[in-house]
């Protein structure tokens, strides 16, 4: 069965919000209709998002590190959203593991949005109906396009490489490899949602420098098990 | 959660007027002789026109309610779905039953029987659309759903013996009698809530939310500074000061004074404790923490 899934690495996002506005971009001009602004020009401009970019700071001065925390529809393996939708607007794709709403069916009750601990799911006050990211399903399997570009619009709009789009269930896939060797991780665990996007965590770089690589170790002169004693005069290879 | 107050009117009037059946059934049941037919017929069309407001009011937290219909389709699954199968049904069957006692039809005992066994089930709906949502710690418990039977009982109880102190004098006293112990129940069950919900811990944390392993974790930014869906739906927005005093509302007008009333003011004691009954259930959603504020904390 395939998963497709989304691989955020917070090591590498800038914060830069372009996965934001292509995804606004994309999924307004679509056949769905476009995700409402409203006040677009006043005070308190607000509108519809299907991603976001956060921010939060991680520890106490001098020492924070700056997170940025993009967000968006996790399409969880055990979606809490979609058994309690009244009408079955809601649904998993079994082909893809996509999550969906049919926006010809949803009411607007909002009670996915309830369901959903992490607030991915937002309700569009002018078309009246829930929206949600849909992993550009309107644009991954477009023939029309050339392969490389049937990506999600978020994938393709990030500068930094920090978005990765596969099967998180094929083991070998891009993204499976990333969760793997990086340590990929999923939001809200105890929710048991089990969400298919993953985030990869901050890594540092750090070269570990041992003592006896300030010096050669095979220094003749070292007695073991003293401290190597830095008057010593060197030997014929350091001298070269 | 911020309190829509569409679903405030619904389920405080759908539960007078389910509790309203159930006290009527039970005067049939209890009380045959001296009774009119036309304390029945009345009471049931009281309890339809109860539904229909409720019914009308939740039309407006659909955003299309003209698909509202739909609604019913996944009953294997949803329990707001459900409660869109039970809600028809039993106005339907408290309506035969009005008309059945009426026309004198005969088979009020049958179809009495069914109309308490949809009200339950109404009750047991509505509840557990609530107490179904696992990550609202809140409302994810039994108590959820006992409440509900208790306070619909309870308001339907008291409307009962104050419609019958205008149709049955005689069946007023009883009546107020069992809304006073139904009263006392919901009291000592939505008191267990609210401690449970004081005393509850949240099992997601910034830290699981973001997923870094950090005490400390300060939002700096949240995507937008205008407000979203997720800042508009999830917060009450109210001052502790305000919630304290719709604590208070409740306590007083849903137990207080309806326990000082019934017996001697039915009507008061209704009209009373339906408003505390609405801050009852004001209260209950914004008691309700919801895990998704994690991710919202500070604008900027």
């Amino acid at each position: 069965m395939t998963q497709l899934a989304l691989v955020i690495d917070l090591n590498v996002c800038v914060g830069c919000h372009a996965c934001v506005t292509n995804c606004k971009q994309w999924n307004t001009s679509g056949s769905a209709g476009a995700l409402t602004d409203c006040n677009p020009y006043e005070a308190n401009p607000n509108g519809t998002f299907l991603n976001r970019v956060q921010t939060f700071e991680v520890g106490s001065f001098p020492n924070t590190e700056t997170v940025h925390f993009p967000k968006s529809c996790l399409h969880c393996e055990n979606p809490p959203c979609v058994p309690v939708c009244p009408t079955g607007a809601s649904y998993k794709r079994e082909s893809d593991g996509i999550v969906l709403v049919d926006y010809d069916k949803c009411i607007g009750c909002k009670y996915c949005s309830w369901a959903c601990p992490y607030g991915m799911r937002e309700f569009d006050e002018e078309r009246k109906v829930m929206t949600k990211c849909t992993l550009c399903v309107d644009r991954i399997y477009d023939q029309n396009l050339p392969e490389e570009r049937r990506k999600p619009s978020c994938v393709l709009a990030c500068p930094t490489g920090a978005r990765l789009f596969g099967d998180v269930h094929d083991a070998d896939s891009q993204v499976s490899v990333a969760i793997r060797e990086h340590g990929g991780y999923a939001l809200m665990p105890e929710a048991g949602t089990r969400p298919a996007n993953h985030y990869l965590p901050r890594r540092k770089t750090r070269v570990s420098v041992h003592e006896e690589d300030l010096y050669s170790s095979d220094n003749p002169h070292k007695i073991d098990g003293l401290p190597f004693d830095h008057t010593l005069p060197p030997v014929n290879e350091e001298l070269s | 959660m911020r309190p829509a107050f569409s679903v405030l009117f619904l389920t405080t009037l759908i539960g007078a007027a389910q509790g309203l059946f159930i006290a009527l059934f039970f005067v049939e049941l209890l009380a045959p002789s001296g009774v009119t037919r036309e304390f029945f017929a009345f009471g049931s069309l009281l309890v339809v026109f109860l539904m229909g407001l409720g019914g009308i009011s939740s039309v407006f937290h659909l955003g299309h309610p003209e698909r509202a219909w739909r609604a019913m389709a996944q009953w294997r699954t949803s329990w707001l779905a459900r409660e869109g199968i039970v809600l028809p049904a039993f106005s339907a069957a408290a309506f035969a039953w009005g008309v059945a006692h009426w026309l004198n039809l005969g088979h009020t005992f049958a179809i009495g029987v069914a109309g308490v066994i949809l009200a339950l089930a109404l009750f047991i709906c509505t509840g557990m659309i609530y107490a179904a949502i696992k990550v609202l710690k809140e409302w994810s418990h039994p108590l959820t759903v006992v409440n509900f039977i208790l306070f619909g009982c309870a308001s339907g109880t008291t409307l009962a013996a104050a419609y019958a102190g205008f149709m049955a004098p005689d069946l007023a006293a009883p009546l107020a009698k069992s809304a006073f112990v139904l009263i006392l129940l919901s009291l000592v069950t939505r008191a267990a809530a609210l401690w449970r919900n004081a005393t509850l811990r949240p099992v997601s944390t910034l830290q699981t939310a973001i997923g870094v392993r950090h005490p400390r974790i300060a939002q700096k930014a949240q995507g937008a500074m205008g407000g979203s869906f997720n800042t508009r739906e999830f917060f009450h927005g109210k001052s502790p000061a305000f919630l304290r005093g719709v604590l208070a509302a409740m306590a007083l007008g849903a137990f207080v004074l309806p326990l000082a009333l019934v017996m001697f003011a039915p009507l008061a004691a209704f009209l009373i404790q339906y408003a505390g009954l609405f801050a009852e259930r004001w209260y209950f959603f914004a008691e309700a923490q919801h895990p998704q504020n994690l991710y919202y904390q500070t604008v900027s």
